[in-house]
Order: structure tokens, then sequence, then C-alpha cells
């Protein structure tokens, strides 16, 4: 079989073409109601805790709220079958990054406490951790100097 | 009801937005929530997300960029009130209580759940 | 070159291989495919009673391959050499699957391809008069799988359309020399193809040059067209792998029709299972053989089949150092029994 970087190419293409897309549509269409129901469900829980807390603690009692919930719904193995139909819609919110930190949590376990569940929980969170920290003292450190 | 609204719409376009990356782009979940949390970060920094969130509330903080907006937030309200010190504090302070609520649940419930078959 | 040897790639064995038996144990989702009743063994809890999905895999192998072996009405002491391999890192689960046996084993990994890989071993060991039995297989757990190379499963991603369904399960055979059975004739081995593919959500694209590369080499070396064949089965390359090979196959001038199958489309029904491209993983093809092909090659219904096991030559660090994921393939021609006294 011809294998030169002219047939590479030609297979490149071949395998676009045999391979469906997404049905990126429906996906959007599914990602829109769900992410937009979840951070609806975010406002009502904000104005209920605003009432009683400041803003900034009310927003903070959102985030453990829905981190909650999504833990538990991970545990039971229901936010996997949320993400499968909702996409970006589940992964987006922070319900969604709260997944892929149980969801490791959980699986890794048989590797012990320590280095299954304990490693493991970073191996997606890590990263937003990582970069979102860099980038904050980017941010901090520019704020520094010009911003202030 | 009106609040309720925004949050919908915004945060729904903000996981449109996610969707189309993870379809024409094949980017992972795992870099999808990268990007996110630095560009909200960035937009943070820049002053940009702000009116977003005071528009649309939840809907702009509950999605991971309003997480990366947070950090931007602390670190600059840090550094006005601790100076150079604030850069290395006001990040981590910020996102504090959402870090530690997620490593805690997700410590408790690995404990009592078995990974599943799909 | 040997004397066995005709031709690049292809060696034809003296007597042939006799396979004596052949047993499949899947798990509940392959239990509901289309080739639900031919199976032996149905486990509903794909954890097989075992404490972890690594543990569960060597369960399905140990006990699959204590069935294949009483089905072919030999004590496991009969068999001279046993050869197998999984997707697990190091193979483990293989190790700790047959560890209690006690026979000379040859551990092997060909991806998804081990079967064939398997099956070309085995029968060579026995033509080649080292062996009068051997005890060929291969195995895979969609949960151990995607554990390894994916994700946890409770994250809640989608999988795109050209994703596969790795088969929990384990497909064996024993091979022996004499006797009315299938026969192994001819091995065609497989060489690595690389060419370009890097999404590791897309495998059939990945491992069907590799199977291209097998069926021209057979077809060179032997002479024979694809109409040669009753039946043509690659190992696990779906709907799209078996279109591409389809495309690739008639710009070297061969029609692949009907015939042409491939054990991944065979075991899932796509539209009510949501397996997407289809069945992959090691087991995919060796439990198809055993539960699908075997029993047609033994009533004679299928007179010859080329089994073309597929492998994606992979691992999740090749894979995040930004490496091409090559293919594999082995070809075995295998004679049913209606058709044996010709040769």
């Amino acid at each position: 079989m011809d294998t030169s970087k002219r047939a590479k190419q030609e297979y490149d293409q071949m395998v676009k073409k045999a391979s469906p897309n997404s049905p990126i549509f429906t996906n959007c269409l599914k990602a829109f109601f769900s992410g937009g129901l979840i951070c609806g469900f975010g406002q009502l829980l904000l104005d209920y805790f605003s009432k009683t807390n400041s803003q900034e603690d009310a927003a903070l009692l959102v985030s453990v709220t829905l981190i909650a919930i999504s833990a538990i719904l991970t545990g039971f193995g229901l936010y996997e079958k949320l993400g499968k139909h909702c996409g970006a819609g589940t992964i987006i919110p922070i319900t969604g990054f709260a997944n892929s930190v149980v969801s490791p949590a959980i699986e890794f376990k048989k590797e012990g406490l320590i280095f299954g569940t304990g490693a493991k929980m970073f191996i997606l969170a890590g990263p937003v951790i990582v970069y979102g920290t860099f980038t904050s003292m980017i941010v901090g450190l520019i704020y520094y100097f010009v911003g202030r | 009801m009106v609040s309720f609204l925004k949050a919908f719409l915004v945060g729904g376009l903000l996981c449109v937005i996610g969707q189309i990356l993870i379809d024409k782009t094949k980017l992972t979940s795992g870099r999808i929530l990268v990007i996110y949390v630095c560009l909200g970060c960035i937009l943070g920094g820049f002053g940009i997300y702000q009116p977003l969130k005071d528009f649309a509330g939840a809907g702009a903080t509950v999605p991971l960029t309003g997480f990366g907006y947070r950090l931007a937030d602390g670190v600059m309200k840090e550094v006005d009130s601790s100076g150079v010190l604030g850069i290395f504090t006001g990040g981590m302070k910020a996102a504090a209580g959402g870090v530690t609520a997620a490593v805690v649940f997700a410590f408790l419930v690995a404990l009592v759940a078995n990974p599943k078959e799909k | 070159m040997g004397v066995k040897k005709i031709g690049k790639q292809t060696v034809r064995l003296s007597e042939g291989v006799r396979i004596l038996a052949a047993a499949s144990t899947v798990s509940k989702k392959e239990g509901e495919g289309p080739l639900g009743k031919y199976f032996d063994k149905i486990v509903e809890d794909s954890t097989f009673g075992e404490k972890s999905w690594e543990l569960a895999e060597s369960r399905f192998i140990r006990e699959n391959m204590e069935l294949v072996v009483q089905k072919a009405g030999l004590k496991m002491n009969d068999m001279d050499y046993l050869l197998c391999g999984d997707l697990l890192n190091q193979c483990t689960a293989s190790t700790f699957g047959i560890m209690d046996f006690q026979i000379p084993f040859f551990g092997l990994y060909g991806a998804c391809s081990t079967m064939g890989e398997s099956m070309c071993l085995g029968a060579m060991l026995i033509d080649g008069g080292f062996a009068n039995h051997t005890l060929v297989g291969a195995s895979s757990h969609f949960c151990g799988a995607e554990k390894q190379f994916r994700a946890p499963l409770s994250l809640g991603n989608q999988r795109p359309p050209s994703a596969t369904w790795t088969v929990t399960g384990d497909g064996a055979v024993v091979l022996g020399k004499k006797g009315n059975f299938p026969c192994i004739t001819e091995i065609t081995t497989g060489k690595i193809m690389d060419m370009g593919v890097t999404d590791a959500n897309n495998m059939g694209a990945a491992m069907a040059p590799a199977a291209v590369d097998v069926l021209i080499n057979n077809f060179q070396d032997t002479g024979r067209k694809p109409q040669d064949y009753d039946v043509i089965a690659t190992g696990d390359l779906g709907e799209i792998g078996r279109g591409l090979v389809v495309d690739l196959m008639k710009k070297e001038g061969f029609t692949m029709d009907g015939r042409f199958t491939d054990c991944g489309i065979e075991i899932f029904d796509k539209n009510t299972q949501d397996t997407h491209s289809g069945g992959s993983g090691c087991a995919c093809s060796a439990v198809t053989f055993c539960a699908h092909f075997y029993p047609r090659l033994m009533s004679g219904e299928i007179g010859s089949m080329l089994f073309i096991p597929t492998g994606a030559l992979l691992s999740t660090t090749s894979s995040q150092q930004g490496q091409n994921i090559p293919g594999i393939a082995h070809g075995v021609v295998i004679e049913g029994c209606g058709e044996k006294e010709d040769k």
C-alpha cells in the first residue's frame, strides 16, 4: 500500500469525508437549554441567598450548593447521563468542574485513598487550578504596576 | 423572573460557545475548562466581565468563566488592600471556597460511591 | 525464505491446524446485541463479583479459558502453550487471569488485533512441531479500557459519532492437529501502518490502512481475489473503518462486496445500543469469531474465511506526546468443515 506523503494527505481527506460530523445544531440547542437552566437555577439560589447574605457570600453559597448537587449526582452515576446529552451545557457550569473532580476521585478509588482518590482527583481539575492561578497572578502583576 | 431569564440566556450562550469549540476543534472537556477559566480571568482583569456579571448574575458567575473572573477580581482587590503580596494571595483566596467545596465533596462521595458501568 | 513461506507476508501451514473448540464469555451489553444468543456465557454484572474492573477482566479470561478447554474435551494440562493478551498496561489482566493454570505462557500485545496474533502464533507452534495443543485468546473490558485510555466513567462527556465501544469479554480457541474441525491453512502477518491519523476517537480510520495492507498482501501472495472467500471479516473497524477499507481497496483495484464485514459492526446494533461506529477492543474480534463465525465454519455454511483482527497501537503517553496512531492487522485463512477434502 502506498504510504507516501501524498497518499497520507489523500487518506486524511478520505477520513474527513467518511467520518460523520457531530450533530452540532442539536448539540448546541441542548447545551443552550441545559446550561441555561443550570445558570437560571443558580440565579434563583442567588436571589434566595442574597436575602440574608452579602452579595459576595451569596455568590459563594451558590457555587458551594451547585458543587454539592453535582457531586451527589456524580456519585449516583447520574451526571454522566446528563452529560451525554447536554455536552457543554453540563461541562461549562461550575457543576461540570465539580464533576471533573468527583469522577476520577471515584474511579481511581481502587488504587487507594492516597495515590488513587487523593492524587487522581486533580487529573482534570489540576490544570484548571494551575492555569487559573497563574493567569490571576499575571492579572495581579499587571494591575499592581499599571492598573491602579 | 427577569433575573432568571437573563441568567438563562447568558449562561446558555456561554455553553453554546463551549459546545461549538468541542464539536469543531475536538478539544477535550479538560482543555475547554482551562480555556474558560483563563478567559474569564483575563476578561475580568480588563474589566470586561464585570458588566456581564452585573447584567446576568448567575448566568455569568456559574459558568467556569465566572470562576476565572472571581480569581481576577480577588487578586485585584487584594492588591488594593495589601499591595504586592496580594498578587500571590488574592487569586487563591477568592478561589478557596469553590476549590475546597469541590475537593471535600469529591472525597466524601468517593468514600461511599463506587464506579458504575455506563 | 522459509519453506512454508509463500510470497512476501504469507505462510502456508503444511498440515493445517484445526480449531478444536471456541468459547466466548461476554457482559450484559454484548448479550443484548444481535449475537446475544450465540455467546457461551453472559455475565450480567460486568464486575463479575470482583473488586475492580481489572480483576473482573482476569476472571473473564480465567473462566472462559476453562470453558473452552472443557468444550474441546481436554484438560488444561493437555495444553502445551497458552498465548493471549489484553489492553491493560503490561497485559496484567492476562497475567492474573491465567496464572493459576501453570501452563507455558507467551503474553502478547497486538492491541485489538491480539486474537489474530495469538491464533497465528498458536497455529505456527503446532505446525512447526513444537506443540500438540495450544490455547489462544484475547480479552478486553469496557470499563477498564475507558479508565486507562479515556476518562473516568462518571465524567459527563460526549462521545463523537466516530467513537467505538470497547467489548467486555473474552474469546478463546483450542488449536490442535487432528479431527474434522475448521482448519487454519494460511497466515498473513501484518506490518505496522501509519497513515497519519491522530484522532483517538476515530480508531476505525487509524486501523483501516493496516487491514488493507493485509488484504492486498494476502491476495498477492495467494493469487486469490476477495470473491474467493465466503467471508472476509476485519476486527473492529466499525462502520467508518469498513467504509474506508472498501474505498482504499477500490483504489487498489479490488471490489469488496457484501462478503466483507467487520466484527465491530456485527456485535452491536448501533441504532438501539448507542455504540456509534461499532464495537472495538481485543474481545470484539475474539468473541465475534468464537460465537458467530466458528459455528458456521463448523457446520460448513462458511467454506473459507479470511479473518483479520485489527489493532490501533497507541498509549496515553504516545497520544499525549502527539504521536500518530499506527495500526496493525493479522490475517488468518480458515477453511470450514465442508471443503476440506480439496487440500
